[in-house]
């Protein structure tokens, strides 16, 4: 059971910078091995963190140039949106464990 | 009362993998820790495999490894998707503790952690990690069309990068600390023949330029000793691999480089019950292939290790039955 919301170029200010709750944006693509890796955890998340924290993926091979807006060049990078501003950032898979120590983080800040 | 397994597997890369294939033909019901965002090992962030013996035309490494879970699971191998946090390796019942804290107990154990990219250990690493500086070419190639882009090191995983990055990049500088590749000749002439790759020679990256992203890499030339600077907005780290020693430093024997020492021809540690293989013992050789071959060599050590202890307790049994 997944959440999580594919963010477009045209949905991206709505999903992402006019979200009342914090967001975390998944830059992602089908090529990379880390990103397929840490997919199901951010799904797991997504579920377990519904109403507190929304759960955004972008597809950069699709979208490049919200990528490039925010200066991504590794993927996957996790950046954290409070307000329409990214008050944190992850480049690289990380344990589940980790990750939720971030998103709790990001709900408590 | 908690089942004991016969053997579990720390890791999942070919080593890893091969001794589950092996493990549960043995009929072992082998437990493998693949890791979260690890499983697969170092092949899943590759592309094209050419030398993996019985591919003629090769094979993708994310495919490959996919293949080799899929021929453990059909033998029986059971494999979770969590990482090791602690190891309690001593005594005939070892524990394995995960990220999740699950705790399996185990007669023996397979080290298969592989290893780690290694960095170049400068601050401006970190500082501009994920912006511009990268340890996976094959995930970010793509952001670097059109770019000049500067590859360090002198092995095949440098020239592997560096070809793959003419894909993408105007340029492609390989910076290597000596005036001759490491790398394999087919690799190191691929590169050499490849127009869009230059080479900086004797070179060593000193101080990376930039303020939030990459925009120079500041070389240092060891013979003259002269600097100089590459414009460049990528930075490709490829400069070899340390083993992942951590779950077992002081308790098993590592040498002097930190790998996993094991006995003679074998893949026996110095503790009972714990095998090594892969990449976690062999600074030398280092490829998919005798990887693989050391993780079937552990779990034919395992397999008869286990049936020793296990003769060995029958006998005992037997003798204390005789003593009544």
């Amino acid at each position: 059971m997944s959440m999580i919301i594919n963010a477009t170029s045209d949905s991206f200010k709505a999903e992402v910078l006019e979200s009342p709750m914090p967001v975390v944006v998944d830059f992602w693509a089908s090529w990379c091995g880390p990103c397929r890796a840490v997919a199901p955890i951010l799904d797991e998340l997504s579920t377990e963190y519904v109403g507190k924290v929304k759960v955004v993926k972008v597809d950069t091979e699709a979208h490049p140039d919200i990528a490039m807006a925010y200066g991504v060049t590794s993927i996957p990078t996790m950046h954290f949106f409070k307000d329409g501003a990214v008050v944190k950032t992850i480049v690289g898979a990380r344990p589940k464990a980790t990750l939720q120590g971030q998103f709790d983080e990001v709900v408590g800040a | 009362m908690p089942q004991i397994r016969n053997v579990v597997i720390v890791g999942s890369g070919p080593a890893g993998y091969t001794a589950a294939i092996y493990a549960a033909r043995a009929g072992l019901n082998p437990l493998v820790i693949a890791g979260s965002v690890t499983a697969g090992g170092a092949l899943m962030n590759t592309t094209e495999v050419e030398n993996f013996p019985g591919f003629v035309e090769g094979v993708q490494g994310p495919d490959l490894m996919i293949a080799l879970q899929a021929q453990a699971e059909k033998f029986g191998a059971e494999i979770v998707f969590d990482d090791v946090t602690t190891l309690d390796l001593i005594g005939g019942i070892k524990t394995v503790t995960t990220g999740m804290g699950v705790v399996h107990q185990t007669r023996a154990v397979i080290l298969a952690m592989g290893s780690a990219y290694r960095e170049i250990g400068i601050d401006d690493e970190k500082r501009l990690s994920g912006k511009g500086v990268s340890w996976c070419a094959t995930c970010d190639g793509f952001f670097f069309r059109g770019q000049d882009v500067v590859v360090v090191g002198g092995g095949d995983s440098a020239m592997e990068e560096a070809t793959f990055l003419t894909r993408f990049a105007n340029k492609v500088t390989i910076v290597h600390r000596r005036d001759e590749l490491r790398a394999s000749k087919v690799m190191a002439d691929r590169a050499k023949a490849d127009p869009k790759i230059e080479f900086a020679w004797n070179s060593a990256v000193e101080a990376l330029e930039g303020a939030d992203k990459l925009s120079g890499v500041r070389l240092r030339n060891l013979v003259t000793g002269g600097e100089s600077v590459i414009p460049a907005t990528g930075l490709f780290v490829a400069i070899g691999h340390d083993p992942r020693n951590e779950l077992v430093k002081g308790i098993v024997d590592l040498d002097e480089a930190g790998y996993v020492m094991t006995k003679g021809n074998t893949t026996l540690t110095n503790v009972p019950g714990v095998f090594a293989c892969g990449d976690l013992v062999d600074s030398r050789y280092r490829q998919a292939i005798t990887a693989a071959g050391t993780g079937c060599s552990a779990a034919l050590d395992a397999q008869r290790w286990l049936e020793d202890v296990e003769d060995a307790s029958i006998e005992s049994a037997a003798v204390a039955a005789q003593a009544n």
